[in-house]
C-alpha cells in the first residue's frame, strides 16, 4: 500500500490550518485547525449542519477553502483537484451513498483503481498484451478487496441492486482500491442499527491494523465513535468547540450543550 | 482454435458480417450496393457519436462538424483545389486524427457544461463549422466546395464509380473500428467514461481526471467520423458545406438512439436501418403507393411522396420509440436499467428486504422503510 507520500516529522499525516469555507455570506467552516496523526483513527463529530461534510469536501478537494492551508504527508494539497488528491492517497466515502449504480460491483472497485492502472488509449486500441495483463491483475485485486469487505461472489451484480448496507461496503471497497493512506468516511453508520454500527467500528479498527490505514470519520451520533476513535474533534456552527480523547469529550460541557441545548445543563 | 474461442461471444455479429460480405455478390443492383456503402459511412459516424453520447453521456448535437472536418481534410489534400494529390490510405488516418484533434479542441470549452447547456453549445459548433467552410472560399471552395476529389487505389486497382470496392473498404474499416471501440469500452478509459456518465463527483473522488476523460471521449468520438468523412467524399468525388447541416447531426443522433445508446452493435443496426429506411424504403413506398393508388383510383395515393415526408416520419417514429421502447431497439443492459429506473422504483421494497435478509446483514435504507 505504498503511495510514495512521506510522513512529516511530527508523525502528522494530515495537517489543516485555519480552514475557512464561506458560501457567499454563510460561513460553513470558520478557521478550523485540525490534524490527523499517522495511523490514527480520528473522528469529527457535531450536530447536523455543523460543517462536518463541508470540511470533508475541502480536504478532498471538492471545495477550495476560502482561507487556510492543508498539508498531507508534508505536501501542500490546498486547492488541488479531487482526482489529484485521490491519487496522492486520500480516498473517501459519501454520506448519501454514491456508488456507480448502473455499473457492476466489480467495475465499481475497478474505478477506484483507475489512478494505478497505466494503460493509455493507444495501447488499448492496439490491444497490447501488457494492457490485458494489467486488467487481469486488476480484476484479481478487485475481487480480493470485495472479499475483504464481505462482498464475496457479488462481482457481476449491478451496484444498485445491492442492499443498503452492502452498498456501504462497496463504497468502502471502492475507496480502498484507491490505495489510500488516509480514508475519509462520511457517516458510515448512518441508517444502521446499534449492532451493525458496532460491527462497522470493529471493521474500521481492522483497517488500521491490517492495512495500516489512517481513518478520519465523520459521525453524527457521539455514541458510535466512542469505542473506535482515539481522538475526537467537535464542530458546531462551523467552529471547533472541543477536541480530545473520547472520554474527555463526553464530559465536556460545551459539547453537551451543543448537542442537547443549554437547558439540559441547567 | 484460440481465435474461434475468442469470437464465440460475438457469434451473431460475425454471422451478420459474413452476410454483409456476401451481399454485393448476391444483389447485383448497383443502386442497392451504393446505398449500402453510404449506410456504412453513417455506421462509422454513429459508432463515433456513441462514444460521446452512449459511453460518456455527453449529449452532442453538432457531431456533423467532425464529419465535415474529416471530409474536408481529405478533400483539400487530394484534389486539384490545392493541386495536392496525397495518397488515400495515409490520408484516411490523417483525416481521422485531424477530426480527433478538433474533437478535443471543440470539446474543451464545453467541459464545465452539463445536459441542456452542453447540447446547446455543441449545436452551435455544429452550425459554425460548415459556415466557416462556406465563408472561406479562398481556402475551402466556399459554396461550390471541392470537386474532383481523388479516388483511392489499392495495389494498382483504381476505385471508380462502382460502389462495391468502397463498400468492402468500409466494411473493413468498420470491423477494425468496432474492435478498437470494444477494447476501449472494456478498458480503464471505457470504465472512466461510464463512471463520469454515472456520477462526476464520485468519479473525480476516485482519481478520475474529468477533463482528460471527457476530452478523450470527444476526441475518440470525432476520430471515427474522420474515417467516415474521408471515405464518403472519396466515393462521392465532391464535398460542399451543405452536406453537413443540422439534419445530419440529428440523423446520426437518431441512429444512436434508435439502435440503443451505449450498445456498439445496436447503433450499427440503428444506423443501417435508418439509412436504408430513408433512402430505399421511402422511395419504394412512394412507388407502391402510386401504383396502388392508380389501380384503386385513389388520387391522394398517386401524388404522395414519402421521401419528402422523411422528417415527419422520423418525428413520428421517434415519438413512438420513446413511448414504446425508450431504451432503443437493442439496448445496452445499463441503459435499459437507467431508462426503466422509474418503473423499477415502484416495484416493492419487499424485494430489497428479502435480499438483505438472505445475507443476514443490513437494514433496508431509512427511506425504504
Amino acid at each position: 500500500m505504498s503511495t510514495g507520500t512521506v510522513v512529516s516529522p511530527g508523525g502528522l499525516l494530515l495537517d489543516a490550518r485555519g480552514i475557512t469555507k464561506a458560501f457567499g455570506g454563510l460561513v460553513a467552516v470558520n478557521r478550523v485547525d485540525f490534524t490527523v496523526p499517522s495511523e490514527g483513527i480520528v473522528s469529527l463529530i457535531g450536530p447536523n449542519g455543523a460543517g462536518k461534510t463541508t470540511f470533508f469536501n475541502v480536504i478532498a478537494g471538492l471545495y477550495r477553502p476560502s482561507a487556510g492551508r492543508i498539508t498531507f504527508g508534508g505536501r501542500d494539497i490546498t486547492g488541488l483537484k479531487p482526482h489529484t488528491i485521490a491519487r496522492l492517497g486520500i480516498a473517501r466515502t459519501f454520506q448519501s451513498i454514491r456508488v456507480f449504480a448502473n455499473m457492476s460491483v466489480l467495475e465499481n472497485v475497478l474505478i477506484g483503481m483507475h489512478g494505478h492502472l497505466t494503460a493509455d488509449p493507444l495501447r488499448i486500441v492496439l490491444g497490447s498484451p501488457a494492457v490485458a495483463a494489467e486488467e487481469t491483475q486488476a480484476h484479481k485485486e478487485a475481487r480480493e478487496l470485495l472479499i475483504f469487505v464481505g462482498l464475496k461472489d457479488r462481482d457481476g451484480e449491478m451496484a444498485k441492486n445491492l442492499a443498503y448496507g452492502d452498498q456501504r461496503r462497496l463504497e468502502i471497497a471502492r475507496a480502498l482500491a484507491v490505495r489510500p493512506r488516509l480514508l475519509l468516511l462520511d457517516e458510515p453508520a448512518a441508517g444502521m442499527n446499534p449492532e451493525e454500527a458496532r460491527r462497522l467500528m470493529e471493521f474500521i479498527r481492522r483497517l488500521r491494523k491490517e492495512l495500516r490505514l489512517t481513518v478520519l470519520l465523520i459521525e453524527h451520533q457521539m455514541r458510535v465513535v466512542m469505542g473506535v476513535a482515539d481522538w475526537v474533534t467537535v464542530l458546531d456552527h462551523g467552529e471547533k468547540i472541543a477536541e480530545g480523547a473520547p472520554e474527555e469529550i463526553v464530559r465536556n460541557p460545551r459539547v453537551v450543550e451543543a448537542y442537547l441545548g443549554k437547558e439540559a445543563l441547567a | 482454435m484460440r481465435i474461434l474461442r475468442r469470437l464465440t461471444p460475438y457469434r451473431t455479429p460475425v454471422i451478420i458480417l459474413v452476410l454483409f460480405l456476401c451481399f454485393p455478390l448476391i444483389d447485383h443492383n448497383a443502386g442497392h450496393v451504393n446505398a449500402a456503402a453510404d449506410a456504412a459511412v453513417f455506421v462509422l459516424l454513429a459508432l463515433g457519436l456513441n462514444i460521446v453520447v452512449g459511453f460518456a453521456g455527453l449529449l452532442d448535437l453538432g457531431y456533423a462538424a467532425f464529419f465535415a472536418i474529416g471530409s474536408y481534410t481529405y478533400a483539400l489534400a487530394a484534389s486539384p483545389f490545392y493541386g495536392l494529390h496525397l495518397p488515400f490510405w495515409p490520408m484516411l488516418l490523417v483525416a481521422a486524427i485531424v477530426a480527433g484533434v478538433f474533437g478535443a479542441l471543440l470539446g474543451a470549452p464545453t467541459l464545465r457544461l452539463r445536459g441542456d447547456y452542453l447540447a446547446i453549445v455543441t449545436l452551435g459548433f455544429g452550425e459554425i463549422v460548415p459556415t466557416v467552410f462556406l465563408n472561406l472560399p479562398k481556402y475551402t471552395g466556399g459554396t461550390n466546395g471541392v470537386v474532383g476529389i481523388d479516388k483511392p487505389t489499392v495495389f494498382g486497382y483504381q476505385f471508380g464509380f462502382n460502389p462495391t470496392p468502397y463498400y468492402y473498404t468500409l466494411i473493413v474499416i468498420i470491423v477494425l473500428s468496432v474492435i478498437g471501440i470494444l477494447r476501449l469500452r472494456d478498458s480503464r478509459l471505457g470504465r472512466a467514461w461510464l463512471a463520469v456518465r454515472e456520477d462526476e463527483i464520485a468519479a473525480a473522488s476516485m482519481g478520475i481526471d474529468l477533463t482528460a476523460t471527457k476530452l478523450l471521449a470527444f476526441s475518440f468520438g470525432a476520430f471515427f467520423s474522420g474515417f467516415g468523412g474521408a471515405l464518403y467524399v472519396a466515393k462521392l468525388g465532391i464535398v460542399s458545406p451543405d452536406q453537413f447541416n443540422f439534419t445530419v447531426s440529428f440523423t446520426i443522433l437518431a441512429m444512436v438512439v434508435l439502435g440503443g445508446m451505449g450498445n456498439v452493435f445496436g447503433v450499427i443496426a440503428g444506423a443501417a436501418i435508418l439509412y436504408e429506411f430513408q433512402t430505399l424504403f421511402l422511395n419504394d413506398l412512394t412507388q407502391w403507393s402510386h401504383s396502388l393508388g392508380q389501380s384503386l383510383g385513389i388520387r391522394v395515393l398517386t401524388t404522395i411522396n414519402f421521401v419528402d415526408l422523411k422528417f415527419l416520419l422520423y418525428g413520428l417514429g421517434l415519438v413512438l420509440l420513446m413511448l414504446l421502447r425508450p431504451e432503443g431497439l437493442f439496448p445496452e443492459r445499463r441503459i435499459r436499467a437507467i431508462v426503466t429506473e422509474t418503473v423499477a422504483a415502484e416495484v416493492p421494497v419487499v424485494g430489497t428486504a428479502a435480499v438483505a435478509d438472505s445475507h443476514g446483514a443490513d437494514t433496508t435504507p431509512p427511506g425504504a422503510a
